[in-house]
């Protein structure tokens, strides 16, 4: 075999269509993905660094930034908690239904942003199901913070059930038996037993549910009730800005949010190989 | 042995707790979407859903989708193929860049196709003077539904194909079968339910996507509203009933998904059982 293909593939270079595939890939990427970012960055280009400054600092911009991050902060901590439960409880016990609501663990996925969205504000208005029971009780959830995290916790609930659910898996039984068996109870052997084998897991799953909850759109402009300074959030900042023609600024915004989440994927994936790496001994 | 958390206390309290949590959060709406489509009647609902406009946004989401699925399932085969057959340098850049469209906001999504393929971006500005117009119109629509779509059957099929390894693959091929028979015989049958999931979800984002195609649609009844804009417009004419009718539709899209998925995990255990 010549020099060139040997490093193809590991141990055979007998498969074909190495040419195929790698034309198609870099194709499809260049134009679908990375062509595209050169209009942001032509349109930035326009700005000088004080106008550009100007527009991602401007009140009512940062605000919006406040408003995002908050909310899903807020969802990513009770979306670690809920979905570490559900996968808990979906890979320990039996029980009648388990199998409907593993099923009903991907309908955020399934369902279109926008039904999750109006289906939400309905449930949860004075004159919903929800809302008619929390707003005697003082607690306000539509057109508030608390829907908008509400929301962006429904959309990404997944992300931790699923990232959590096939590491508990694999843990063997032996694990938590050894820790039983010598008297350890229920509460410390979690802790020092499972949670360490799970939390790379947990800690990479919350972290996609975050970066999903700071772009996510469709689910929240209905119930956020999308008030300047206090309940908007920065991708409705960037639609206004657009449906004002407002391009420059528009871009000048969606160029934080992308780099804030291209960052954040970035970390994920280089935490995630190294999490890889550690479990397989190295080879990753 | 006992198990953490075996305790019957424990094991009543978690379940329990993760049951009404889940029906709380997740089961609720899904009713609540159906409940809301009929609480007028059948007939009120068959009235929404025949509805000129709805039927026109019916029709084109479903051309969208039907056009998504073979590019997404040309791009997936062969970027699975690709990380998952060969070794070569920039191999784990490539599998980073198939999640960025996982990561991007959808409204951003949109915004970098209307900068660059509308009136003032320089490829919009070239097809103007062929008089050729792709953003709000439904090219546009075709185009971020591929972006945000197009890593849904690569996502399913590179754990599947690394882990199954390219030993039967190199065999036929070995043994003198051409690329594309080796392909066919031995790769397909080994994916073809990864594959079918892949479609499933590419279909169901497609035929859902919301925040992208709002940038590029221009929304304009009966000729570039998606399915969910159209909705989007009938909740902001406060015809609540019809927004959830076509809510339903798309539900109805929803709950086929989860179905087969559930049926392919079913069948993936059974024959692992069996095997």
């Amino acid at each position: 075999m010549s020099q060139l293909t040997s490093w193809r593939t590991g141990s055979t270079r007998v498969l074909p269509g190495f040419g195929l595939s790698m034309g198609i890939s870099v194709l499809f990427i260049s134009l679908i993905l990375l062509l595209p970012m050169t209009g942001l960055f032509g349109q930035l280009a326009e700005l000088s660094l004080a106008e550009y400054f100007a527009i991602i600092t401007e009140g009512r911009v940062v605000a919006s930034y406040m408003v995002t991050i908050g909310a899903a902060a807020v969802a990513a901590v009770v979306n670690a908690i809920f979905g570490l439960l559900l996968a808990w409880v979906l890979v320990r016990y039996e029980f009648p239904g388990k199998r409907l609501l593993d099923a009903l663990m991907d309908l955020p996925f399934a369902l279109p942003t926008a039904v999750a969205g109006i289906t939400l504000a309905t449930l949860y208005a004075g004159s919903g199901w929800m809302g008619g029971l929390l707003e005697p009780l003082g607690f306000q959830v539509a057109y508030t913070w608390v829907g908008i995290a509400l929301a962006m916790a429904f959309t990404s609930i997944p992300f931790v059930v699923r990232t959590v659910q096939p590491v508990l898996e694999d843990l063997p039984a032996e694990v938590d038996e050894a820790a039983m068996s010598l008297g350890a109870t229920d509460g410390v052997a979690f802790r020092r037993v499972i949670l360490p084998h799970i939390w790379p897991a947990l800690v990479t799953g919350t972290g996609l549910a975050f970066v999903r909850s700071l772009g996510e759109f469709g689910a929240i402009i209905f119930i956020a009730g999308n008030m300047p300074y206090e309940t908007e959030i920065t991708a409705l900042m960037i639609f206004v800005k657009l449906q004002e023609y407002d391009y420059a600024g528009a871009s000048a915004i969606a160029s934080v949010v992308l780099f804030v989440s291209l960052t954040l994927l970035l970390a994920i994936n280089i935490w995630q190989g190294r999490f890889v790496r550690r479990l397989h001994g190295g080879k990753g | 042995m006992r198990r953490i958390g075996d305790a019957p206390v424990v094991r009543r309290l978690l379940i329990g707790a993760a049951l009404l949590l889940s029906a709380l959060f997740l089961l609720l709406p899904l009713v609540a979407i159906f409940a809301q489509a009929f609480s007028q009647g059948v007939m009120v609902f068959w009235t929404n859903v025949s509805d000129t406009f709805t039927l026109h946004a019916i029709g084109l989401t479903l051309m969208i989708a039907l056009l998504t699925i073979p590019v997404c399932l040309v791009f997936g085969v062969a970027l699975a193929w690709l990380v998952t057959r060969f070794s070569f340098p920039g191999r784990r850049v490539l599998q980073t860049l198939i999640d960025i469209p996982f990561a991007v906001s959808p409204v951003v999504a949109g915004l970098i196709y209307l900068l660059l393929y509308g009136r003032n971006g320089w490829i919009g500005t070239w097809l103007d003077g062929y008089d050729i117009q792709l953003m709000f119109a439904w090219p546009g629509i075709l185009m971020v539904t591929i972006f945000v779509t197009c890593p849904f059957v690569a996502r399913e099929l590179i754990p599947l194909m690394q882990a199954q390894g390219s030993r039967e693959e190199e065999a036929a091929v070995t043994l003198g079968a051409s690329g594309w028979t080796t392909f066919r015989r031995v790769t397909l049958p080994n994916i073809r339910w990864a594959l079918l999931y892949g479609v499933i979800l590419t279909n169901a984002r497609a035929v859902g996507e919301f925040g992208a195609v709002s940038v590029v649609s221009g929304a304009i009844r009966g000729q570039t509203n998606t399915l969910p804009l159209h909705l989007e417009q009938l909740y902001q004419d406060y015809n609540a009933v019809g927004a959830f009718a076509c809510a339903a539709l798309l539900a109805f899209i929803a709950l086929l998904t989860l179905a087969a998925k559930a049926g392919l995990e079913w069948r993936a255990s059974r024959r692992e059982a069996f095997a």
